[in-house]
């Protein structure tokens, strides 16, 4: 439409990417680099899902939509579950590398927790497929034009925002709790992640009700938010704490060596 | 991956249309739209006219305009400046487009439909050209500057006018109901409610490089800092097509001794205030067709028994921009770049606007100043004799004008300016112009009447002869008569000449309804045969091209003059590429075509065959370009802006409030994530307590 609503449109979608970006990551390399690596884990999964859907549209009936609209549905899932093959061969390889690090390394105890990589790899991850999302739509919102003189919805913009949103903060929150369950061998909770992945996808189907597919989705990125906190570590007394400033009392019973 | 889902619905779709590169989110923004006529900017020693865009494209709420009185809303009612009107061409007056032109904050651009036409409209001058004919303050005060005879009292000056927004014209085809229809969907305002937002509005990009005039866009044209020098402008012209009876060594310029020629010329540009769609069916086809006719029925004539004089069949191209062809023939006379010069003129007659007559009689203008030499004078009377008696046995009749009018506008002044030489200009009109549409795209084939029976093939239409036709027949037949006698030819000969109504026919149908048609086809080139199309060629003389490329017009005048004056021989297709290594084919003297020929009626094979011709094309770029003198007075200084991109499109806009909601939107949700990751991230000891483990390191 124009630069304002590039410029909204960016921050709705990037904002909270930004801001964790800026406050976590940006002053540890080492954590750049792991997000770099998972983003890039990510656009590889993308290129090979990318690939089988190329072909198998190639070698279809071009004129038949319904064949069309099921290759589509086969096309989304086949990429959700390669993302999360993806995402557990990034775990295998990091697990690899934590002990290779250690080995290397002259201090005992490890840079970078498995924790912390749980949430920089779910970050890269979002991040890759935010822009992906996102970076085509926001390079037309620019022009002066706005969707709907063929009669689609005039809201494309906004709702393709806040949908990145989510997919950024889900993946962050699907990549701790993966990453988590992994650890502690917990394979129901590996097999929830990916169905709510798979559910969140397919609720964009219901696009151009955008109603219809952001609400539930924010009802799934509020869930799953809540238990990447608590797998995280995080408990309803720490919030509380940290809510009523009580927390330096805490720290100082807790003390303990970094 | 989520939205992909809809980004690949898009891609499907348009791969289902066979849409190979596709930007799907613009698809669904923007309709672009194809056939548009711009506007451009043309410029001269003193002034630019024409149109301009910004460079980033104008934009502006889609307004259909009803009436003149409808104006305020655009002008000053309406809520959401700037707004494109739309206009239908009935009222694409010279009043409307000034209120435009004066409140040009608020209008974004114009658009044309052509749909009906006026009952007359001219977007020329009132005085065509009349700074660079010969009626000057010196040449004679009384008659300059039209004080006399006004031309063209119609004309409303339109296209000579500068407007700093975009206009354009479009077909009316399935874009303009796209427009309409989206106009109609959204823009409509509701009994008294305001408009809602989404609006239909449309983008136009016409941005011109050049400013102010020729001699600052040719200075910034000629700055060469890169290996790739950017052209601001360029000169306008082309070619003239001209043929002698007996043609002369090519090579040999400058005066010929004991040689006397009577040149007969014609125009063949027209322009219109869009100047793709110039037709020029009064003001030039209705000429030349006559003048090529006369060519065809001089040719058995001058060939059994040759005249004493020549003759010169001279087509004059570039003529409306202040005659570019007939000011560098004339300049080429002078100073011997020419095969004849000044001195070997005998006397010229040309042929202005025949084709619309208000009676049975043609009127033949001369030169009232250079009359009032005796020995001219008698000239000029000796040819107006000659013509008179060539309409005997003809419909019509030539009738002088007033003694003190002054020439209409015609190549023949710019000959005056250079020499006092006897000459005479048909024309259908006595005082002003009988044409009501001069210079304008309403000056097409049904304004010379040129209907056909509807039942008629494409090819059965070739063929009909249109009673304009006849009367253009006989026309041409008086010209070359005249011209006959004019040459010194044999009186005995004279009733053989007759011109052919077929030919004029079917010269008519290709000029004025498509080019493409099987008599233009035999008639060229193989490898010119993508010059016709299924409409009539352009008439505006265009940009001069640096290589030896002429537009599609001259290519028809010139092959079109080498059938009907030329001889076919058997050469074959090498020979006829090489003709000087035969022993009596000379390319000093004659021009050799090799042109397609007919299509038999029981094969499939075209009969091509090589022509030999005197026709040859003649450069036509006015002199001040030759000269380097960009500010000239003497000459033609016109120059076309160049462009990098010209194109339309519509969508819709949302309203203001939407776009600002948005942007604080997502100030508001950077805002926030910023404050709450702080805030997480200061106290994510706290947060987030770890299982103590002796090797793990904490937070």
């Amino acid at each position: 439409m124009t630069a304002s609503v590039f410029f909204g449109c960016t921050f709705i979608a990037f904002g909270p990417a930004i801001a964790l970006f800026l406050f976590t990551i940006a002053r540890d390399p080492l954590r750049v680099i792991f997000l770099i690596a998972g983003a890039f884990f990510w656009l590889c999964s993308l290129l090979l899902s990318s690939l089988v859907w190329f072909i198998t549209v190639q070698i279809s009936n071009k004129e038949s939509s319904s064949q069309q609209k099921g290759l589509l549905i086969f096309g989304v899932v086949l990429s959700v579950l390669l993302q999360e093959t993806f995402r557990f061969g990034y775990y295998k390889l990091l697990k690899k590398a934590n002990e290779g690090l250690l080995m290397l390394s002259a201090e005992e105890t490890m840079p970078i927790s498995i924790r912390q990589l749980a949430y920089v790899s779910g970050l890269g991850f979002g991040f890759m497929s935010g822009a992906f999302s996102m970076i085509n739509i926001l390079a037309d919102s620019v022009g002066p034009g706005t969707i709907g003189i063929h009669g689609d919805s005039q809201h494309f913009f906004l709702s393709s925002a806040f949908m990145t949103m989510a997919i950024v903060l889900l993946h962050m929150f699907w990549g701790v709790v993966f990453f988590d369950s992994c650890e502690k061998q917990h394979w129901w909770s590996l097999a929830v992640v990916v169905i709510s992945h798979l559910l969140v996808s397919c609720l964009t189907f219901q696009n151009p009700q955008y109603v219809g597919s952001l609400v539930p989705t924010y009802i799934i990125v509020f869930l799953v938010g809540l238990w990447a906190f608590f797998c995280a570590g995080g408990s309803l007394r720490n919030l509380k704490l940290c809510l009523t400033c009580k927390d330096k009392d805490f720290l100082l019973a807790n003390h303990r060596p970094r | 991956m989520v939205l992909e889902s809809s980004k690949w619905v898009m891609f499907i779709v348009c791969w289902l249309f066979k849409n190979v590169s596709c930007n799907s989110v613009a698809q669904k923004i923007y309709v672009e739209l194809n056939n548009t006529v711009p506007c451009v900017r043309l410029l001269n020693a003193t002034h630019q006219i024409g149109c301009q865009s910004s460079i980033s494209g104008d934009t502006g709420v889609i307004h259909v305009l009803e009436s003149e009185a409808d104006l305020e809303w655009p002008l000053s009612k309406g809520p959401n400046p700037p707004y494109m009107v739309l206009l239908e061409s009935s009222l694409f007056t010279k009043s409307i487009m000034m209120k435009m032109k004066n409140a040009s904050s608020r209008v974004a651009g114009v658009v044309v439909v052509p749909k009906t036409s006026l009952p007359e409209f001219s977007p020329h001058t009132t005085c065509p050209n009349e700074n660079t004919g010969v009626y000057t303050e010196t040449y004679d005060h009384n008659l300059a500057h039209c004080n006399t005879t006004v031309w063209n009292p119609r004309g409303n000056g339109l296209s000579y006018e500068e407007f700093d927004f975009p206009v354009f014209s479009l077909k009316e085809d399935n874009e303009t109901e796209i427009i309409k229809q989206c106009y109609f969907d959204h823009n409509r305002v509701v009994n008294g409610s305001g408009l809602q937002y989404p609006l239909c509005a449309m983008q136009l990009f016409s941005h011109m490089y050049a400013v102010t005039d020729t001699a600052t866009c040719m200075r910034r044209s000629s700055i060469d800092f890169s290996s790739f020098p950017v052209k601001v402008c360029e000169p306008l012209g082309g070619y003239n097509v001209l043929a002698f009876i007996r043609p002369y060594n090519s090579t040999a310029f400058g005066h010929k001794e004991n040689e006397s020629v009577v040149i007969a010329a014609a125009r063949l540009d027209s322009r219109a205030f869009f100047l793709e769609d110039s037709a020029g069916a009064e003001g030039s086809v209705s000429g030349f067709v006559t003048l090529l006719a006369a060519a065809q029925a001089l040719r058995e004539a001058t060939q059994e028994a040759p005249p004493t004089r020549n003759i010169l069949f001279a087509f004059f191209n570039g003529e409306v921009f202040d005659y570019i062809g007939s000011s560098r023939m004339v300049y080429d006379m002078k100073n011997n770049k020419f095969v004849i010069d000044l001195d070997n003129v005998h006397s010229i007659l040309e042929i202005g606007q025949v084709a619309v007559r208000s009676g049975t009689n043609l009127f033949l203008h001369s030169d009232p100043v250079s009359r009032r030499n005796n020995t001219v004078h008698d000239e000029v009377t000796n040819l107006v004799k000659n013509l008179q008696s060539s309409t005997a046995g003809l419909n019509f009749s030539f009738v002088e004008t007033g003694f003190s009018q002054p020439l209409p506008p015609s190549s023949f002044q710019r000959f005056l300016r250079a020499r006092a030489i006897p000459g005479i200009v048909l024309a259908d009109h006595q005082t002003a112009f009988n044409n009501r549409y001069y210079e304008s795209f309403y000056d097409n084939a049904a304004h010379l009447n040129l209907t056909y029976p509807s039942n008629l093939s494409p090819e059965e239409q070739l063929e009909f002869v249109t009673d304009t036709a006849k009367s253009l027949t006989e026309v041409a037949t008086a010209v070359a008569r005249a011209l006959f006698k004019q040459a010194g030819g044999n009186n005995s000969q004279v009733n053989n000449i007759n011109a052919d109504p077929k030919t004029v026919t079917q010269m008519l149908y290709g000029f004025l309804v498509r080019s493409n048609n099987s008599w233009f086809q035999a008639v060229m080139a193989p490898e010119l045969k993508d010059v016709l199309q299924p409409n009539p060629p352009w008439y505006y003389v265009g940009v001069a091209k640096l290589s030896h490329q002429a537009n599609a017009l001259t290519y028809l005048v010139q092959y079109l003059l080498a059938n009907l004056t030329g001889t076919a021989t058997n050469l074959t297709q090498s020979q006829c590429k090489k003709p000087d290594e035969l022993p009596n084919e000379s390319t000093y003297m004659y021009s050799y075509f090799w042109v397609q020929g007919v299509v038999p009626p029981n094969s499939t094979q075209r009969e091509s065959f090589c022509i030999r011709t005197a026709v040859r094309l003649a450069k036509a770029v006015s002199p001040a370009f030759v000269l380097g003198d960009y500010v000239s007075k003497e000459y033609s200084t016109w120059t076309e802006s160049q462009w990098k991109f010209i194109k339309a499109r519509i969508f819709l806009v949302a309203s203001r409030d939407l776009e600002m909601l948005t942007l604080g939107v997502g100030v508001a949700v950077l805002f926030t994530s910023l404050l709450v990751t702080y805030f997480v991230s200061t106290k994510a000891d706290v947060l987030f307590s770890v299982v103590r483990e002796p090797n793990n390191a904490a937070y």
